[in-house]
């Protein structure tokens, strides 16, 4: 059983935040929920911070988890506002469907 | 201190000569700015003393400059725009390179001397008939404005800046004619004399053209002094064609056949405007122009004789109309292009000084009969038609007086100006040939007919009875009657300076006249006496016809109704211009340019281009779908190109050696 | 050892996004999330950023993701959905996405240099020799270099809470509002 003693490549972790990433794209696009739309953003965000804390190990740079961190905090507050603004949505259509909020429609 | 000293001190004082010649045009166009930006709000007599003193000013300067040359400066003087003594380039492209340049020669101070000379008469006189005018403002600003662009042409060192002031007095022209512009015959007539006139500077142009590529310059002393050098290395062709063009220019400006239409029409304009600029000075600009271009005349003998040809023919041919007309400003319209083709045709027989000489006495004359008539025009209460005026005689004594005199003067009464003047160029058409014993015998009868003209005019309006009932209530002003007296003065003593000394006086600038050659004074009595015998017998027929017996003339008439027709009709010459130039012209705007550019092409593009950005507008539209997933889903698209584009230009990684592993 | 907790983790990952996407009520979907985040401060530790696995727990997964179930259950959200979605975000989404993950696929397996994670490698900085805590890494260059970006940062939180506070306030009845 030595091959549990490897090593894990950085390439994997790369890959799992690829994936990770992709599967968030897929969200985004197909849910119809506004709140499941924005959870598909965060899990994009999420792999994005992978891959950077993947990088950061691999250069030996602390500036890239330090990147991290602030894609953490804004993370935080756009939540906080994206929310407020489903919310606010939400009062004014009563529908949290993606299909039906084309206020924006010409 | 005598001529001499004073000349010195004058030429020591070199700025006063030398500054001098650019005063002359200057001041008119200070006082067109003057008048013409404040005058509205300015008070009248502010207004008239600065219409008066600009001309003024000009003919004192003028005034100056003839003691100066006459005590002994040799002429000509040439000024160019020198600001640091280094004239400044008015263009200069490659090898072209005129300068504004204004040239005091012998001809330019006795055009001046008329020019300024009359002006100033004319402008004195304004003031009394334009006094209850409401644009009298802006009247004296136009006529500024004219004397400023006829001093340019005059004072021109080179054909540009002559072509500069032909221009200029075609637009001061046109201002002035169409002064009353809410008439819409004076709007019309304005517009007429523009437009002819354009057509004539556009053969002026073209010779412009042609003069600048075959001599490489524009300025008057260097083309005669290239021509005179070397005669033969212009083309005798070009020459003509040159000359030929210039002669087209000359007929628009100067109304002669075929361009003269719209100086009848020009009568519109107040009288003292017709008096300046239709009889003694911008009329005169074409006759002007050939005496200073004489040279290539001299050397293109076709377009001489052409010159001649239009004038005697145009001489005969206005005098005709004259015949019959009843307005009383049109007969001196006529009567001014009658005159013009005297002086064209001395232009034709090489006669330059004779033609220039006419040309002063007839400003005399021809301003003083236009200011005559304004008057009566002006007491009659607007009256012009010589049929219900008649025994203006004893009412309007002043006129009466100094009209008799431009009458006889006119007629070629013996030792009054026109005498010396017309019977020089007789002489002079005589000598020519046998082509100009043709040419003087039309200026023969044209001048039977001058005379049977004017008389019957002078019948019509001074003698008998009055015709109509409006009697003359306007007094007329001093200011009105002062110019009237001096110019029957000048008109009397005009010509006394003799056409000899003239012409030696001018022969530097326009050449030796050719009688002078072979003086036969037996000849020349002989000649003028009969040219008196033939007035004398215009005379008998006038008052044949207008005073013994005012019946006997509509007899006449009805007697060969056609051919009174045709003369009381002009020949119908504006009806076959009308037909064969201008409804032609029309149609062509309104159909071809009017509707196939203007709507099809213009307005189809239009159309099109809207169309175009309405369709795009309506594609793009459907984008627009406020369907957030559509939205998510096309940014999802363009963050792949955008990474697709990344890798394959920007990054050092390549699919192609990536794939190869 | 690394390799099973790498092993371990990722499943989680994947398992949680792919229920993310399949569950049909945004609760459930908010929790799967949860497990995700949860288990990428996992990964975090295995790549020696301890302090961003903590604040990953901490902030995302404590106070993020609360937040979102919160909005979730006031919002009694979601009405179960049942199908999959619009056709035409799926026909251009879907193929992007196949198209993006192939690329980035391919990058990432084809670019040489990628070494290895070793267990237990702390990150050290590439210019002291001392070996210091990853804390305090962290935060000597957070607050030497980068302070004013993390005062900026704070402000923006501050404006985010206001901002926040502003939508989802209810519609103005009495104008009771007042900055």
């Amino acid at each position: 059983m030595t091959f549990l003693h490897h090593d894990v490549p950085l390439s994997w972790y790369l890959l799992l935040s690829a994936v990770l990433f992709s599967l968030g794209v897929v969200g985004f696009l197909i849910k119809r929920n506004l709140i499941t739309v924005f959870l598909s953003i965060e899990l994009m965000l999420n792999a994005v911070n992978l891959s950077f804390v993947t990088f950061a190990y691999q250069w030996q740079a602390v500036k890239g988890q330090i990147f991290v961190f602030f894609v953490m905090m804004v993370a935080a507050a756009e939540a906080a506002v994206g929310l407020a603004i489903i919310i606010a949505v939400f009062r004014a259509r009563a529908t949290l469907s993606v299909d039906r909020i084309d206020l924006m429609k010409l | 201190m005598n001529a001499e000293q004073m000349t010195t001190v004058l030429l020591h004082h070199g700025f006063i000569i030398f500054a001098s010649l650019w005063l002359i045009p200057l001041l008119p166009f200070v006082g067109f700015l003057v008048n013409g930006v404040f005058g509205a709000r300015l008070p009248k007599w502010l207004v008239t003393a600065v219409g008066l003193l600009a001309p003024l000013g000009s003919f004192v300067v003028v005034l100056i400059d003839a003691y100066a040359a006459w005590s002994g400066v040799t002429l000509p003087v040439a000024e160019e725009l020198a600001l640091n003594h280094r004239a400044i380039d008015w263009i200069s492209v490659g090898s072209l390179h005129i300068d504004f340049t204004l040239v005091l020669d012998q001809l330019s101070l006795v055009m001046l001397l008329v020019v300024t000379g009359v002006g100033f008469l004319i402008h004195i006189y304004s003031v009394g008939y334009m006094h209850g005018d409401p644009g009298y403002a802006r009247y004296f600003s136009y006529l500024n404005l004219f004397l400023f662009f006829m001093t340019t042409l005059v004072l021109a060192g080179n054909v540009l800046v002559m072509f500069v002031g032909w221009e200029g007095v075609g637009l001061a022209s046109y201002l002035l004619i169409g002064f009353w512009f809410q008439k819409k015959t004076a709007a019309d007539a304005g517009k007429k004399a523009f437009v002819v006139n354009r057509i004539g500077d556009f053969g002026f142009l073209i010779g412009i053209f042609l003069l600048l590529a075959n001599f490489g310059t524009l300025t008057f002393s260097e083309i005669s002094a290239k021509l005179t050098a070397s005669p033969a290395a212009i083309d005798a062709g070009v020459l003509t064609a040159i000359c030929l063009c210039l002669l087209f220019g000359a007929t628009g400006k100067s109304a002669q056949l075929p361009l003269y239409i719209w100086l009848p029409d020009a009568m519109e304009g107040p009288t003292p405007v017709s008096a300046l600029i239709h009889a003694a000075t911008m009329v005169t600009a074409g006759v002007y122009m050939i005496a200073r271009t004489h040279v290539l005349f001299d050397h293109a003998p076709k377009a001489l004789a052409l010159v001649g040809i239009v004038g005697a023919a145009t001489a005969l041919f206005a005098a005709t109309i004259a015949l019959v007309q009843n307005d009383i400003k049109r007969v001196l319209a006529y009567s001014t292009i009658s005159q013009l083709g005297y002086m064209f045709l001395a232009c034709g027989v090489a006669a330059y000084s004779a033609g220039i000489f006419h040309l002063v006495t007839h400003a005399f004359f021809k301003a003083l009969l236009f200011l005559a008539a304004g008057s009566i025009i002006h007491a009659m209460g607007g009256e012009q038609d010589l049929r219900k005026m008649g025994g203006l005689r004893k009412r309007l004594p002043v006129t009466f007086w100094t009209m008799t005199i431009a009458v006889f003067t006119i007629a070629g009464c013996p030792l009054l100006a026109a005498f010396f003047s017309k019977d020089a160029i007789l002489y002079a058409a005589f000598l020519h040939g046998a082509s100009g014993r043709i040419l003087w015998f039309i200026g023969l009868m044209t001048a039977l007919l001058t005379s049977f003209y004017m008389f019957r005019l002078w019948y019509l309006a001074f003698l008998g009875e009055l015709r109509s009932e409006q009697h003359p209530h306007h007094a007329t002003p001093l200011s009105m009657l002062v110019p009237l007296v001096i110019l029957a003065l000048l008109s009397i003593g005009g010509g006394w300076i003799g056409i000899e000394r003239i012409s030696a006086y001018l022969s530097p600038s326009t050449g030796a006249l050719p009688t002078s050659a072979e003086s036969n004074p037996h000849l020349e009595l002989n000649l003028s006496l009969l040219a008196v015998a033939f007035a004398v017998v215009g005379w008998f027929f006038a008052d044949w016809l207008y005073r013994r017996r005012p019946a006997r003339a509509t007899q006449l008439a009805s007697a060969v109704p056609a051919a009174y027709q045709l003369l009381a009709n002009k020949y119908y010459v504006d009806e076959f211009y009308g037909a064969m130039f201008v409804k032609p012209l029309l149609a062509t705007s309104k159909y071809v340019l009017g509707w196939v550019i203007d709507v099809a092409i213009l307005g189809g593009i239009a159309w099109l281009l809207a169309g175009v950005a309405s369709l795009a507008g309506m594609i793009l539209q459907r984008w627009q779908s406020g369907n957030l997933r559509s939205y998510a889903a096309w940014l999802a698209l363009g963050a792949a190109a955008v990474l697709l584009f990344v890798l394959l230009h920007g990054t050092g990684f390549t699919f192609a050696t990536a794939l190869r592993h | 050892m690394h390799l099973i907790l790498f092993a371990v983790f990722a499943t989680f990952c994947l398992a949680g996004a792919i229920n993310l996407l399949v569950q049909t009520h945004p609760i459930n979907s908010a929790l799967s999330l949860i497990v995700v985040m949860t288990s990428l401060a996992v990964l975090y530790l295995l790549l020696g950023a301890e302090f961003l696995a903590a604040a990953q727990i901490i902030v995302y997964a404590g106070a993020v993701m609360v937040l979102f179930t919160f909005v979730v259950m006031l919002l009694n959200a979601g009405r179960e959905e049942r199908t999959l979605g619009s056709r035409a975000a799926a026909r251009v989404g879907f193929p992007a996405v196949v198209a993006l993950l192939a690329i980035l696929a391919t990058v990432i397996l084809r670019t040489p240099g990628l070494g290895a994670v070793h267990l237990g490698r702390d990150l050290v900085s590439a210019t002291a020799a001392t070996d210091r805590s990853n804390l305090a890494l962290l935060s000597t260059v957070l607050f030497h270099e980068l302070l004013l970006p993390f005062e900026v940062t704070s402000v923006l939180i501050l404006i985010a809470i206001l901002g926040a506070v502003a939508l989802a306030r209810p519609s103005r009845e009495e104008g009771t509002g007042s900055k």
